[in-house]
């Protein structure tokens, strides 16, 4: 890429979070965004979780990137990705020992997931420190707002709560199939879908303008 | 230690219908969802995960309980286990690619994608949180493996069915795919309580 | 009118969805008339909100999506309806609507709508709703009015019991099973009103034989197997409703008869295991929607005899 292009930080971070949603565009890093919005919370802490790793590894492999053979590169990342997993691990289950039981065997996962490698790959690897720092806050922080969502949803329909504050009232009977398994996929599914829709048509909207204009 | 025969059944019964990876645990969803277009791949997909992950169950397991245990460095487990099965993926491509040609032209495409499939490294967590013996363990990667590859069997046949569909544009792709397993998912609730 | 994409092989080329949903929905009127006489008018209630949301929710979505209207094919009430009989009596209204509205939208018409679904959209709606609020759809209520004839009573089930489809003790009398005087969901109680159903459907050639009979068959043949009584086993629950009217459904069963008897055989055999052992007394929703699920891979799978063995499901 040309330096001339070279897109500015709050584009790289508005990047992130909006156009390259890991979430609801790039669709990666399914597994956690399933396992861990059963509450709006625990899409919270997930979301932090891998922002914590996404920026740490993002700014130590861009440091390294020099130096780093391009044959064993994918098992540097993986070592650097997975020292920062573990110090989360470590973190939570010292302070927040609640979410770090409701979260189980996903944080551990985190050196799995996919958007965190892809963004060394794709992002750290090339750019400069400042930028994959960015990057991971952009990418983390986008991962965090679409686990949110979906995790309030499911929260609100399937336990009548929202961020363990009860909002619908005792009169409102749950749909318990929000907070299980089929109820992750499918309410992901339907969001995604839904996403799809919205963005389809802004886009035929803005067309239509450019075309009246042109 | 030893297990019954009923108890082994029972155990795989658990690991593949009751407990299944994907449509109850979510271990493995990347895979699942990027591999199951054709019912073909899918299943060598599954195949070459039940393959690794009975090894990277059996080694990790190895390593955990004679190396990281006697030098207490448990804390390093996950990376341990990471790259414990790189370095299995690496060795059983380059031996398949040597002695076992056939099996290699079956599965060995797949064999790189599972260095990053969470449900291999996963099972290798909880082998050991669950405290599970060499052989528990052993057979619950195995066992897990199958209900990975009887789930993306099942969802590959549905997805080819879907191909002559008019499915709404906005649904195409993922967003379909995602509702598809969570109506499997349903389907696969039937068998909640079979074993305790 | 369009043709379904996926009809059997005994269908003629010329019935139209319409006219395979009228004979559905008349094959389902004794069910339905026996459910309101014996549950009354709360269940007429629940039948009619049933159909009519799903109706409605057909209609606004192909309104939505641009499409053109085709509630007119009746396939929209058969689903309805088909819910609504599969309720217990004792169901709040909304319960109806959530699972009609479920049944046609996301397993229906999110998958391209009719002839295009692959788990059969009224038992996929129950499993949800039992999922949801499992009490609430295993509350059953003692019929209001029992049928006597021959003086047989089902005073031993108390007034409202609460179990999935209350499967019959051992002491209950056949007559009772037969004439629904037995909690359990509106449209099943009654089998001697599903069999007037499943012989219309018989003489106008909507469905085939093989498929009811294997699957009851199967349950039978496995009860005894497993030391249970085979009659009981058939009367009760939901197997004879579920084998008639649910495993059926064109769209969602096997193409070639070869692999619909699998499909009969395999439901059968899942319907026992689930009673037997599984954690819900009643396994018939559950074990058709499976059935439901390996109907893509049957369908390939028979076509090419390499692959002939489906072990797959055991």
């Amino acid at each position: 890429m040309p330096k001339a292009n070279k897109p500015s930080l709050r584009g790289v971070f508005l990047n992130g979070v909006f156009n390259e949603n890991p979430t609801f565009r790039l669709v990666l890093g399914v597994c956690p965004t399933l396992a861990s919005t059963t509450a709006a919370l625990n899409g919270v802490g997930m979301g932090l979780a891998a922002t914590f790793v996404l920026v740490g590894s993002n700014v130590v492999i861009s440091l390294l990137r020099k130096f780093i053979p391009d044959k064993v590169r994918i098992p540097a990342f993986v070592v650097v990705i997975c020292t920062f997993v573990t110090i989360v691990q470590m973190l939570m289950q010292a302070f927040l020992p609640p979410l770090y039981d409701a979260l189980g065997i996903f944080i551990p996962l985190i050196v799995v997931n996919c958007i965190i490698l892809a963004r060394a790959e794709a992002f750290a690897c090339k750019n400069g420190v400042l930028a994959s720092g960015m990057d991971g806050l952009g990418m983390g922080l986008g991962f965090t707002l679409a686990l949110t969502l979906i995790g309030s949803v499911r929260e609100l329909i399937g336990s009548g709560s929202l961020f363990g504050m009860n909002l619908l009232g005792a009169a409102y009977e749950p749909m318990l199939l929000l907070v299980l398994a089929p109820g992750a996929f499918i309410t992901f599914g339907l969001i995604l879908g839904g996403i799809n829709a919205i963005t389809a048509r802004s886009q035929k909207k803005k067309a239509a303008k450019g075309g009246a204009s042109a | 230690m030893t297990m019954s025969v009923s108890g082994v059944l029972l155990f795989m019964v658990s690991c593949v219908l009751v407990n299944n990876y994907i449509f109850s645990r979510f271990l493995g969803c990347c895979p699942f969802l990027g591999v199951s277009s054709k019912v073909e791949t899918a299943t060598g997909m599954g195949m070459a995960v039940m393959f690794v992950m009975g090894l990277a169950s059996l080694f990790t397991w190895l390593v955990y309980h004679y190396v990281l245990v006697p030098l207490q460095l448990t804390y390093l487990d996950t990376i341990a286990f990471i790259l414990v099965i790189a370095a299995l993926v690496q060795f059983v491509e380059m031996f398949m690619k040597k002695s076992m040609k056939a099996l290699y032209n079956a599965l060995g495409i797949y064999l790189p994608l599972i260095t990053t499939n969470c449900a291999v490294l996963g099972a290798a967590i909880l082998n050991i949180t669950e405290s599970y013996s060499l052989i528990e363990a052993v057979l619950n990667g195995v066992f897990s493996a199958a209900g990975f590859l009887l789930a993306i069997t099942l969802m590959a046949g549905v997805r080819e069915r879907l191909e002559s569909s008019n499915i709404p544009e906005s649904m195409k792709g993922f967003p379909i795919s995602l509702v598809t397993a969570g109506l499997l998912s349903i389907a696969f609730m039937g068998f909640a309580g079979l074993v305790k | 009118m369009r043709l379904r994409l996926s009809t059997g092989p005994h269908l003629h080329a010329t019935e139209t969805t319409r006219s395979l949903m009228q004979d559905v929905l008349i094959a389902l009127l004794p069910a339905a008339v026996a459910g309101i006489y014996l549950f009354g008018e709360r269940a007429a209630v629940l039948l009619a909100v049933s159909v009519a949301s799903a109706v409605l929710a057909e209609a606004a979505w192909q309104r939505l999506a641009g499409q053109p209207l085709q509630v007119r094919d009746l396939s929209a009430a058969v689903t309805g309806l088909l819910l609504g009989l599969n309720l217990p009596s004792s169901a709040p209204w909304w319960l109806a609507v959530v699972g009609s509205v479920f049944a046609i939208v996301v397993v229906k018409q999110l998958f391209g709508g009719i002839g295009h679904n692959f788990l059969n959209p009224a038992l996929a709606a129950r499993a949800v709703l039992l999922t949801s609020w499992p009490a609430r759809m295993t509350t059953f209520f003692l019929p209001e009015r029992l049928v006597e004839i021959g003086g047989a009573s089902a005073a031993q089930f108390g007034d409202a019991v609460t179990s999935a489809t209350p499967l019959a003790k051992g002491g209950t009398a056949i007559m009772d099973l037969l004439l629904g005087n037995v909690p359990g969901s509106i449209g099943e109680v009654c089998k001697v009103a599903i069999l007037l159903g499943f012989a219309y459907l018989l003489v106008r050639g909507t469905i085939g034989f093989h498929i009811p009979v294997l699957f009851v068959g199967t349950v039978a043949l496995m009860t005894w197997l497993l030391g249970g009584d085979p009659l009981v086993a058939v009367l009760s629950g939901g197997v004879l409703f579920g084998a008639v009217f649910m495993a059926t459904d064109y769209t969602t069963n096997p193409m070639l008869a070869r692999g619909q008897c699998v499909f009969a055989v395999g439901c059968g055999v899942i319907v026992t295991l689930i009673r037997q052992y599984g954690g819900y007394p009643e396994g018939v929703t559950y074990a058709i929607l499976l059935m439901n699920v390996l109907t893509p891979l049957l369908d390939k799978w028979m076509k090419r005899r390499v692959y002939g063995e489906v072990k797959q499901h055991a």
